[in-house]
């Protein structure tokens, strides 16, 4: 059986190991993120939701997921 | 009254008081205060989601964007590249183009960085942002925030959340003569008369968060200010008398016994 590539990527700040080519897509529907209540960056770039299906995630990759929360 | 609106980037609002949503000890009692305080238009932060802890409560589950305005606020940073890179991931989380911008200079009394704001100003609004701009209580930045495209001017009535009240009404009030734009106090105030006060020096609205967050009974000072704002508004609208330094009598001099 083929051992599957494990990458390293950064996700809002932490470190964390997953498999190679999985997309963003795959990728935030296993965090359970819900997509309409956040905004999504790859590598400091606003990433349009519409085409997270076609990304790949890539070593060392810097993720991050926001939302709105209580403030001034 | 009925047609008195506040009116911001051409959106009519009824209420002229506009609450922050941080500081509160949760979210439902957050929901409560902003009920109560009638406003229609809360501000927001953008942060980092709780990806170990997602049984977190949703600000949008307590505060329904589709029926109170989210206003997206850059709280918190301390340069126009920080700035501008928040509003535009609030744009994306639901294609708000109304936002605050707050580009703090000093971590002790959090003053803005006017230079940083008036560059990030310009910048968003050519983006297509409409930019409801938190300021210092100078006229002349005021003005120069207007000429780049600022959709609202904030001027501070104190530091932010230190419940000082207005500090400088001589400045609001030449704000307010010289800009058409709406003029809304934000941070600084303490209590429902500083609400009044700041209505009362013909401003279009204010922003309050930490004075009824941090009030010792949060609910009872959102309907103060709901009618401290309502009272400022009115007295306002209703001219007050000229002022002297010598009584008049408010009883008629004939036919006194």
């Amino acid at each position: 059986m083929k051992k599957i590539k494990k990458i390293k990527i950064k996700l809002n700040g932490k470190f964390s190991t997953i498999n190679e080519n999985l997309s963003l897509s795959i990728f935030l529907k296993e965090l359970k993120i819900p997509l309409k209540k956040v905004a999504i960056e790859l590598n400091q770039e606003i990433i349009d939701k519409n085409n997270l299906k076609t990304i790949k995630l890539k070593n060392n990759d810097k993720i991050e997921i926001v939302h709105f929360i209580g403030g001034g | 009254m009925v047609n008195d609106k506040l009116i911001i980037d051409k959106k009519k609002f009824n209420s002229r008081l506009i609450v922050g949503t941080g500081k509160y000890k949760s979210m439902a009692e957050c929901a409560k205060a902003i009920k109560l305080s009638g406003a229609e238009i809360v501000t927001v932060a953008v942060r980092r989601v709780n990806i170990s802890d997602k049984k977190k409560p949703l600000l949008m589950d307590y505060i329904d964007p589709k029926k109170i305005t989210y206003l997206p606020n850059t709280a918190g940073c301390f340069n126009s590249e920080e700035a501008l890179r928040t509003l535009r991931l609030a744009r994306e989380i639901g294609g708000w183009k109304l936002v605050k911008l707050e580009v703090l200079g000093d971590k002790k009394n959090l003053f803005p960085d006017m230079i940083e704001t008036l560059k990030s100003t310009e910048v968003l609004t050519r983006e297509g942002f409409r930019v409801m701009v938190y300021c210092n209580d100078d006229p002349l930045m005021a003005k120069r925030l207007e000429n780049v495209g600022a959709c609202a001017i904030m001027p501070l009535a104190a530091p932010i959340g230190s419940g000082l009240g207005i500090q400088n009404t001589t400045n609001i009030k030449i704000i307010r003569s010289q800009t058409k734009l709406p003029l809304i106090i934000d941070a600084g105030l303490g209590q429902a008369s500083d609400a009044a006060i700041a209505m009362e020096l013909g401003c279009d609205g204010v922003l309050a968060n930490t004075a009824i967050a941090k009030a010792k009974k949060p609910f009872q000072m959102a309907l103060a200010f709901k009618n401290g704002v309502i009272a400022g508004r009115q007295s306002y609208l209703a001219g007050r008398i000229e002022k002297s330094i010598y009584g008049s009598a408010s009883s008629p001099k004939t036919g006194i016994i």
